[in-house]
């Protein structure tokens, strides 16, 4: 695939951490792709920034626990719009049987806990979206 | 996936998923590009094109905040372009303004557009432009521009779209500095955001004298604003500002001359890059450039008088070329 990826990154809802996703999101960048960065959002506002930039990935982030509620929001929403493409990927400290429930029947299309190699998420990000291609 | 025809009566018709659809299409240098913009160009040009630019973290983003907030008030539909810088290394680049952005969608009938800078197939403005076009063709009443001031991109500014806000801070640094960076020549309205720092007042007297002594004839005189964006303060006279500019902009069909000048500009800068890109894919070849610079190489010629050899070769070829059919 020859053109960039574009990737949307929020922080869901009033998460307060910031190293994490911050630093994902730069990883990104370096790996070439364009990161809209969003700061903290609530799911209607990540959906319609998912539909205005045209995204390929939705990236969340979650350390609050709020990932159980918003995260399969955002999945909903997305496909309530029409975006039926547009991966959702989750990142946080996250219990792992919330994990399996989230990449399950939550439709989160992957987990990440937080001692993912970031390779791993830019590899994974570029294999997702050239499978939806 | 929707026909190209689909995605352009579907954001003609303002659905917001076609006219994403749309200028991703255009950003890429798509095939179907250049009969997109065939489609949508005449149903652009009602929109109100406001150029937002300054110094990295200066405020501009929680201004466009701000002014999305107060265009919305009054009923206007807004499309906003924000270009932010791409990695010249990797290509990638972090788009942070809609951090900024708050934007209630089930009241505000407002679309974002986030961009890296090199994103583009010919140049910040043309992508900036075709975008901002999709947009106002879609329906949106004001479009409003960000770019970070730093380099050449402040000029292209200027050239898409019909008033500057030029947002400086009481850190923007001496008057020299801003003249430098060319910021004089293109701002229509001057912002000194952060005035809750010290050093607002200092900062605006001295772009006041600056542009007191500037020589250049005006027939506008660009007025300074003292704003605090992220309190709210200043957002009304700033709205204010950028109206008062339209309306002087209104007579004489001061507007219409600025905007064929836009258009003449463009034209020049497209045939440019149209040619360059004939040329180099279709016209010269590599080899010869090797052969001339192995040549140069061995001093048996100089740059200047290869470049002109080969022009001359081709102004020789060029009407064969043309008959041929390319
Ligand atoms: N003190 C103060 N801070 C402000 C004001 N307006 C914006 N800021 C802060 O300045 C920082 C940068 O604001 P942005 O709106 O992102 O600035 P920007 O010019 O868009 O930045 P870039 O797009 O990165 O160049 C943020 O932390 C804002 O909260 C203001 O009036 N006063
Ligand atoms: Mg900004």
């Amino acid at each position: 695939m020859d053109r960039k990826i574009k990737v949307v990154i929020a922080k869901l809802g009033l998460d307060i951490h910031w190293r994490g996703v911050y630093l994902v999101a730069q990883y990104l960048k370096e790996a070439g792709m364009d990161v809209v960065y969003l700061g903290n959002k609530f799911p209607a506002e990540i959906v319609e920034a998912a539909i205005e930039e045209d995204a390929d990935v939705v990236g969340l982030s979650s350390l609050c626990g709020n990932h159980l509620a918003l995260g399969p929001m955002v999945v909903d929403m997305l496909k309530e719009k029409g975006l039926n493409n547009v991966k959702v990927f989750l990142g946080g400290v996250i219990p792992l049987d919330h994990a399996k429930r989230l990449e399950g029947i939550y439709g989160i299309h992957r987990v990440y806990l937080p001692e993912t190699p970031m390779q791993t998420i830019v590899d994974e990000i570029s294999e997702s979206v050239r499978d939806a291609a | 996936m929707q026909s190209i025809d689909q995605l352009i009566e579907g954001s003609l018709k303002g659905e917001k998923l076609s006219t994403s659809r749309l200028i991703s299409l255009v950003e890429r240098g798509n095939k179907h590009a250049p009969y997109v913009l065939e489609k949508i160009f005449p149903h652009s040009g009602e929109a109100y094109y406001i150029g937002v630019t300054g110094p990295p973290g200066a405020g501009k983003s929680t201004a466009v905040d701000r002014l999305i907030a107060r265009l919305c008030k009054n009923n206007f539909s807004v499309g906003v372009i924000a270009v932010d810088p791409s990695s010249p290394f990797t290509g990638g680049a972090l788009l942070g303004d809609r951090v900024r952005m708050h934007v209630k969608h089930d009241k505000m009938d407002v679309f974002i557009r986030s961009m890296g800078s090199d994103r583009v197939m010919g140049g910040l403005s043309r992508t900036t432009k075709e975008a901002s076009r999709i947009l106002d063709a879609s329906g949106k009443q004001v479009i409003i521009v960000e770019t970070v001031g730093v380099g050449q991109s402040e000029l292209d500014i200027a050239e898409a779209t019909d008033t500057v806000i030029v947002i400086l801070t009481p850190e923007s640094g001496d008057s020299i500095q801003i003249m430098k960076a060319g910021l004089m020549e293109i701002a229509d309205i001057f912002v000194v955001n952060k005035a809750d720092r010290p050093g607002a007042k200092d900062i605006s007297l001295s772009i006041q004298g600056m542009l007191d002594r500037s020589l250049r004839k005006r027939d506008w005189t660009p007025p300074i604003f003292l704003t605090t964006a992220s309190l709210n303060k200043g957002i009304d006279e700033l709205y204010e500002g950028i109206w008062s500019h339209s309306r002087y902009l209104q007579q004489d069909s001061m507007l219409e001359k600025r905007r064929r000048t836009q258009f003449k500009l463009e034209l020049r800068n497209r045939i440019e890059s149209e040619f360059s890109h004939i040329l180099w894919q279709d016209i010269i070849e590599e080899k010869n450039i090797d052969n001339l610079v192995q040549e140069i190489w061995a001093r048996k010629i100089d740059p200047q008088n290869a470049a002109r050899r080969i022009m001359g070769e081709l102004i020789e070829e060029l009407p064969g070329w043309l008959q041929r059919g390319g």
